[in-house]
């Protein structure tokens, strides 16, 4: 007797499985995100260019449209004198983060030989990041202050005669907090970089008879420039955004957009905070795209 | 590529990474050892006494603010956060993996919600709230307003860890009969999971000692930043420090412990 079955019948059926197709799949998984950013990034900067037309009074806001928002703000000097300010200490945070940031890179990514090594002191350089700014803002106090640590030191070797003043509640210390609490956003991005440069390129060069700073500036520096520019990302939108290191370490004797901007809303102002709000987010938006030429993000994660 | 001997360079650098490791450090353990000043002692040098008076100062309320009610608070967001930042990111990170239309849109949105400047997000939360009539709080605005921070980090986070991730276990999964759900929960997951908890960590550190975004956005009740940061202006004993001291001591147990987890996963995985 020949048993004749049909393919499929008598076996087990299939477990039914409920298959989406792949793009909706991919959109269904990336509504929470999009949501999310869309309440709580979108509208509200929506709703900011919006207010910044309306006008108000000491209690509140009318909805209007007019521009004395932005003429009362861009047309006074103290405004471009804070924008300035706020552009100087970009500068300069960006400038000693970078240098600092590119040669801790370097020695971890080039000089420890072991990748456990590499581990620890890159998590030493990150676990004070995480930990609060504020902390780590006023932890400078007892270190610049007119009876600091600092002071106390050069005071007793007989290096000044008097304590200086500039230590603490200066430009100097607001610049010095901002490397203080920025400058892990450079290290990671170089870092990150450096580690992926092909080490074959490095051997290559120096068989070539490259000496260790032709390596540096030629294969080293030009390939870690990606790094450096999401780190200068980070950077300047940090500080562009600052207001409490500025406020804090100042002591109130200089000031910065996102401050004034802070004291504008504080004294419920919100229409002409909502035009420096719009000011600000336009020169930051533009920086970012302008490194944004340079390097490709998507790429480089 | 190295030779054995160390060259100069290298101590030149090594050198240099010191003093920077000094220079993250120094100044915290100056409010550390500040934070144990006696009774009588003021916000510098020298020690006057050794005490714990600060610390307890800490918990008497007419000393400083809220500092119980505002730490819970902030424990209780931070965790709200993780827990959100977790899940989103990695459906996000899942979705990045096919292409689809107003993908990278999406993917610039995050970026930009890193670059935007914190208080511009805090106001904007701000005004629409009471534009809308509700009253902000900080499982509410609040809690929105740090997801905009903590998100674009977990999203690139996923976005570099899929980036590596090899398709061919999936398909071999796949290949063996596994159903799509099957192989994210066998395969996928626990090769991610490591850097998951990566990410929880980012979230609730970031969440815990975020302040510019909680500033107009926390309502009537202060987190634990926000409190501190109120201190800085109209507190001047050591009891500012007690409280840097407990809350960077806390920020430490939480690194650790996330720590000691990813590296338990990792090598009781080499194990198996």
């Amino acid at each position: 007797m020949v048993e004749v079955r049909l393919l499929g019948v008598g076996e087990p059926k299939q477990k039914r499985e409920l298959r989406l197709p792949g793009w909706l799949t991919s959109y269904l998984q990336a509504t929470p995100l999009a949501l999310v950013l869309g309440a709580f990034l979108l509208l509200p900067i929506l709703m900011i260019v919006t207010v910044s037309f309306w006008d108000y009074d000491f209690a509140q806001m009318y909805p209007d449209f007019v521009t004395f928002n932005y003429t009362e703000t861009l047309g006074s000097w103290v405004t471009w004198k804070t924008y300035l300010n706020t552009l100087k200490y970009a500068f300069l945070v960006w400038a000693i983060t970078l240098f600092i940031g590119f040669w801790v890179a370097y020695f971890l990514a080039f000089h420890i030989r072991t990748a456990a090594m590499q581990s620890v002191l890159f998590l030493i350089c990150t676990v004070p990041f995480l930990t609060s700014n504020i902390i780590r803002m006023i932890s400078w106090i007892p270190v610049l202050g007119r009876n600091g640590l600092v002071n106390s030191a050069l005071v007793g070797s007989g290096v000044v005669s008097q304590p200086i003043e500039w230590l603490l509640y200066s430009d100097f210390a607001v610049a010095l907090a901002m490397v203080h609490l920025y400058t892990l956003f450079m290290v990671t991005p170089i870092f990150n970089t450096m580690m992926r440069i092909d080490r074959s390129l490095v051997e290559a060069a120096r068989d070539a008879g490259a000496s260790g700073w032709q390596i540096l500036t030629n294969v080293i520096i030009p390939l870690s420039k990606p790094g450096m520019a999401i780190g200068t990302i980070f950077v300047v939108t940090l500080v562009m955004a600052d207001f409490s290191t500025v406020q804090v370490m100042s002591g109130g004797q200089s000031a910065s957009v996102a401050l004034m901007m802070k004291n504008q809303m504080s004294l419920l102002q919100y229409p002409a905070a909502a035009a420096n709000a719009v000011v600000l987010l336009i020169i930051v938006l533009l920086m970012v795209s302008a490194i944004l030429r340079v390097v490709d993000i998507r790429k480089e994660l | 590529m190295y030779s054995e001997k160390r060259s100069r360079e290298f101590y030149l650098l090594a050198v240099f990474f010191a003093l920077f490791v000094l220079f993250l450090y120094g100044p915290l353990s100056a409010i550390l050892i500040l934070s144990f000043q006696g009774p009588n002692g003021g916000l510098t040098f020298p020690l006057n006494g050794l005490s714990l008076h600060w610390f307890f100062n800490l918990f008497e309320r007419q000393a400083v603010g809220d500092f119980g009610g505002s730490f819970r608070r902030s424990l209780a967001l931070g965790l709200m956060v993780t827990v959100v930042t977790v899940l989103v990111s990695l459906l996000a990170g899942l979705a990045f993996r096919r292409k689809f239309i107003g993908a990278t849109p999406l993917f610039y949105l995050s970026v930009a919600s890193l670059v935007v400047p914190s208080i511009i997000i805090s106001l904007g939360i701000g005004v629409l709230f009471s534009q809308l009539g509700l009253q902000p709080a900080w499982y509410s605005s609040g809690f929105g307003a740090h997801l905009t921070w903590t998100l674009p980090f977990g999203v690139l986070i996923m976005f570099a860890i899929f980036n590596r991730f090899s398709p061919s276990y999936e398909e071999a999964a796949r290949d063996l009969g596994a159903t799509s759900w099957q192989s994210f929960r066998h395969v996928v997951l626990p090769m991610i999971l490591p850097s998951l908890i990566g990410v929880g960590l980012f979230g609730f550190t970031l969440s815990y000692d975020e302040f510019a975004r909680t500033l107009m956005t926390s309502g009537t009740y202060n987190t634990l930043p926000l409190e501190i940061y109120g201190m800085t202006t109209n507190v001047t004993t050591p009891v500012l420090y007690a409280l840097g001291t407990v809350t960077t001591v806390f920020s430490f147990l939480v690194i650790a412990g996330t720590l000691a987890l990813i590296i338990g996963i990792n090598r009781r995985r080499s194990q198996g």
